[in-house]
């Protein structure tokens, strides 16, 4: 990437997404035409190459071509020919391929421009989108690597641990213990050998910046866990990631071979006495492992079933030993720190919550995609600026942050202050940084025993309160979306959550009720309309809504009829169809497929509709009326 | 009706694969959960002949590996399809409409999640997080996503690939 930007004889780089999201729509084949059209075009100065994740998923594959900063979204083989002749033959790049912003609907080609990134501050993704995460050379051109040397040439491992501590880094694993203070605990420890284990078991629905730092940018992540290893005094390292990832795996473990090769990791490392280790784990699909103490279990061949805590892993950890469990993110922003100092560091983000953070920005939002923004920004300026707002003109209703174990917030949260304080005082928390945005088509009681289905399904049975309380939670609650529910079960619901929350051993039995008890205390007048009125405000608990078709507006197309997966729609030509209610299985697929012109299909809760009981003649409209 | 496949292999049958897999390993506790993903890549899932020579190689009680071949998700105690559809439940999708494309593709399939069809062609999973929630919904097959699913789109993924075979 350097050597395009410093050239001046139009050279070029073509950087296509190689992230799971673009690769899902084809980026490796994209990349294999460009190469293809390069060669065949002869142009000798055009270079070809990929990257990782540039967290703009929405918007691919994307393809960046530097160093003219120009942005292609939604490429696809076919777009292939155009860009080559056009932009890196003639220069003229391909106007239509551009960005097109949510809300003005203007076309953006650089990628500085495009306020998705331009208001990102990226310290852990800072290389991700910008090498090329299989070649050990790019993130060595970036001053990769650099911060090790220094650590292990001009450092002692106390100062190690004291530039960290005073940076202010917390763990980006979601609970927000201080980095350095954990490193602290390792190092005062007594037994040997020591371990260094990063979490990588990324298990919550809805984030996925784990994955994407190891795809993106996985040196980083191997350079900060050996800072790590050397601060504490740990000779092995322990990556456990999810095999649901086997992207991430692949390019980590292509470059732990490749930092072996040149010496930053294994045996003696950069010619000093210290030696460290690492060995890939693949989890095995278990979202408790996400919990240190069942991480641990797991590594060591065991079911992944959580303990009490004393004694902490510094004292107690793997095999007893003593151990260090760090988040991706949390060592992925070691090496800046080192390499900036602590007081570069410290300067970004709130009083108590230093740096950047990380979110998955995803749900019923315009620019979905991976943000990296400083901690105290607030929550309305990552919706609707770096997000882009809600698609479809749809009203906001609630943002979910912190995965299963976080909560909803409302309208009026959305100048709250993003920090681990703020949004553990609003009843959520930061969690791994999922954030879901939902509009009014979400209903907060579906999306409340949705959370609880995950959270009950992957208790691990361990703490009664958990194993049995999350499944009378849910048994109530799909109660209530069927339409079911009694007066009583909401301070039922509200007893069990504060029950469950004090008597399980873990965060995952501890947060599990954080769903349902946000969405009772922000969003309870959408309980009583299932509980009393029968009717679901969203119109999505599918036994509390009804679809018809208006007379006035069928034109008798037989489209809805044909489409009909249970075969109970009446009608004929030129007929107004009707719908068997006692037949109807809600699916939608008339509403659907119903052609927008028309408009004649409609869904209601709570309501009754006027229809004929038979198909009747479609009225003729007068045609001047129409126009 | 749809049965379930079932697990028929004897020892014989997973003796010779079990001991090149063991090959590869120390024999110690802690390769338990690498050595069962080495199996059920062999014989796509766990069946009962190999797991009985795994307790015997880590000398560890039947029972152990029985324990931890059902606490984690991944691991299958029956045949799995040829081709294992996994749809997306996390977040993201399920606001986005992950239930309609599962109750599509049950449809079509004619088995429910978490079953195999009785040609052993497809199994059909839900899966918590596939972490491309910016494609939402998302289904895989095999290795390969699907983003941006719809109901329309469901036949057409099916028939793509019941085409490429």
């Amino acid at each position: 990437m350097t050597e395009a930007k410093s050239s001046s004889s139009g050279q070029r780089t073509v950087f296509v997404c190689q992230g799971t999201g673009c690769v899902s729509s084809k980026s490796i084949e994209i990349t294999e035409a460009l190469a293809k059209a390069v060669a065949d075009e002869g142009l000798s100065n055009i270079k070809i190459d990929f990257t990782g994740c540039h967290g703009f998923c929405e918007q691919g594959p994307i393809a960046i071509v530097e160093p003219d900063d120009i942005f292609y979204a939604h490429v696809t083989v076919n777009d292939v020919p155009e860009i080559v002749t056009s932009h890196l033959r003639d220069g003229k790049p391909v106007e239509r391929l551009f960005y097109k912003d949510p809300v003005t609907g203007e076309a953006i080609p650089n990628h500085r421009d495009i306020k998705f990134y331009s208001m990102q501050q990226r310290i852990i993704l800072r290389n991700c989108g910008r090498i090329n995460p299989e070649r050990i050379e790019d993130y060595i051109a970036t001053g990769g690597y650099e911060s090790l040397k220094k650590c292990l040439k001009e450092m002692k491992p106390e100062e190690v641990i004291d530039v960290i501590k005073s940076s202010g880094l917390r763990g980006r694993g979601g609970a927000g213990f201080p980095t350095g203070q954990k490193w602290e605990f390792l190092r005062n420890a007594r037994g040997e050998p020591k371990y260094m284990i990063c979490n990588a078991d990324e298990g919550d629905p809805g984030a996925f910046m784990d994955r994407s730092t190891m795809e993106g940018d996985p040196h980083t992540v191997i350079e900060g866990m050996t800072i790590a290893a050397y601060a504490t005094g740990c000779s092995e390292g322990y990556i456990y990631i999810r095999a649901e990832y086997p992207l991430a795996v692949k390019r980590v473990r292509l470059a732990l071979k490749q930092a072996e090769q040149k010496g930053f990791t294994g045996d003696r490392i950069l010619g000093t006495d210290f030696s460290f280790n690492i060995h890939v784990k693949e989890g095995a699909g278990a979202f408790v492992c996400g919990e240190e103490t069942a991480l641990m279990a797991s590594i060591e061949g065991k079911r992944g079933m959580p303990r009490a805590r004393p004694p902490f892993p510094a004292t107690s950890g793997l095999w007893g030993k003593p151990s260090n469990i760090n988040n991706v993110k949390s060592l992925a922003t070691v090496p800046v720190i080192i390499a900036k100092g602590a007081d570069w560091y410290a300067a970004t983000g709130t009083e108590k919550s230093n740096g950047t953070c990380v979110f998955a920005l995803t749900g019923k939002i315009a620019n979905s995609g991976l943000i990296e923004v400083p901690m105290g920004i607030k929550l309305s300026k990552i919706i609707f600026e770096i997000g882009g707002g809600i698609p479809g003109g749809k009203k906001f209703k609630a943002v979910q942050t912190g995965g299963p174990s976080g909560g909803c917030l409302p309208e009026d949260y959305l100048d709250q202050s993003v920090d681990y304080e703020s949004l553990t005082a609003a009843g959520s928390m930061m969690g791994s940084g999922g954030m879901v945005v939902m509009d009014e088509e979400t209903c907060m009681v579906d999306v409340a025993r949705y959370f609880l289905s995950f959270t009950q399904a992957e208790s691990c049975g361990k703490c009664v309160p958990c194993r049995i309380g999350t499944k009378q939670m849910l048994d109530i609650l799909e109660r209530i979306c069927a339409g079911e529910g009694q007066p009583e079960d909401i301070d039922l619901l509200q007893r069990l959550g504060e029950q469950i929350k004090k008597g399980s051993l873990c965060q995952l039995g501890q947060t599990a009720p954080n769903p349902v008890l946000t969405t009772l205390r922000y969003f309870k007048d959408e309980y009583i309309a299932h509980i009393e009125e029968k009717r679901c405000p969203a119109a999505v608990c599918t036994k509390l809504i009804t679809y018809y078709i208006l007379p006035d507006k069928c034109q008798g197309c037989g489209i809805c009829l044909r489409a009909c997966p249970a075969q109970c729609i009446a009608g004929d030509k030129r007929m107004v169809h009707v719908i068997d209610q006692e037949k109807c299985v809600k699916c939608g697929t008339c509403l659907d497929v119903c052609p927008e012109r028309f408009g004649a299909v409609v869904k209601v809760s709570g309501e009754t509709i006027d229809v004929p009981a038979e198909p009747v003649p479609v009225k003729e409209k007068p045609k001047a009326a129409a126009a | 009706m749809v049965t379930l496949a079932k697990d028929t292999l004897t020892k014989d049958d997973v003796a010779d694969k079990m001991q090149e897999i063991f090959s590869q390993h120390a024999g110690e506790r802690q390769e338990l959960i690498p050595i069962l993903q080495e199996t059920q890549q062999q014989f796509r899932y766990l069946p009962a002949a190999a797991m009985k020579e795994i307790s015997h190689f880590l000398r560890v009680p039947e029972s152990t590996v029985y324990g931890v071949s059902t606490f984690y998700a991944q691991f299958k105690l029956t045949p799995l399809g040829r081709r294992i559809i996994r749809v997306c439940r996390g977040t993201a999708c399920h606001v986005r409409g992950a239930g309609k494309v599962l109750a599509e593709l049950e449809k079509q399939l004619g088995i429910k999640a978490g079953e195999t069809t009785e040609d052993l062609e497809y199994t059909l999973e839900t899966v918590a997080c596939i972490g491309a929630c910016a494609l939402a919904p998302t289904m895989t097959i095999d290795n390969e996503t699907h983003g941006k699913m719809t109901v329309k789109k469901v036949a057409e993924v099916l028939g793509d690939r019941s085409k490429v075979q």
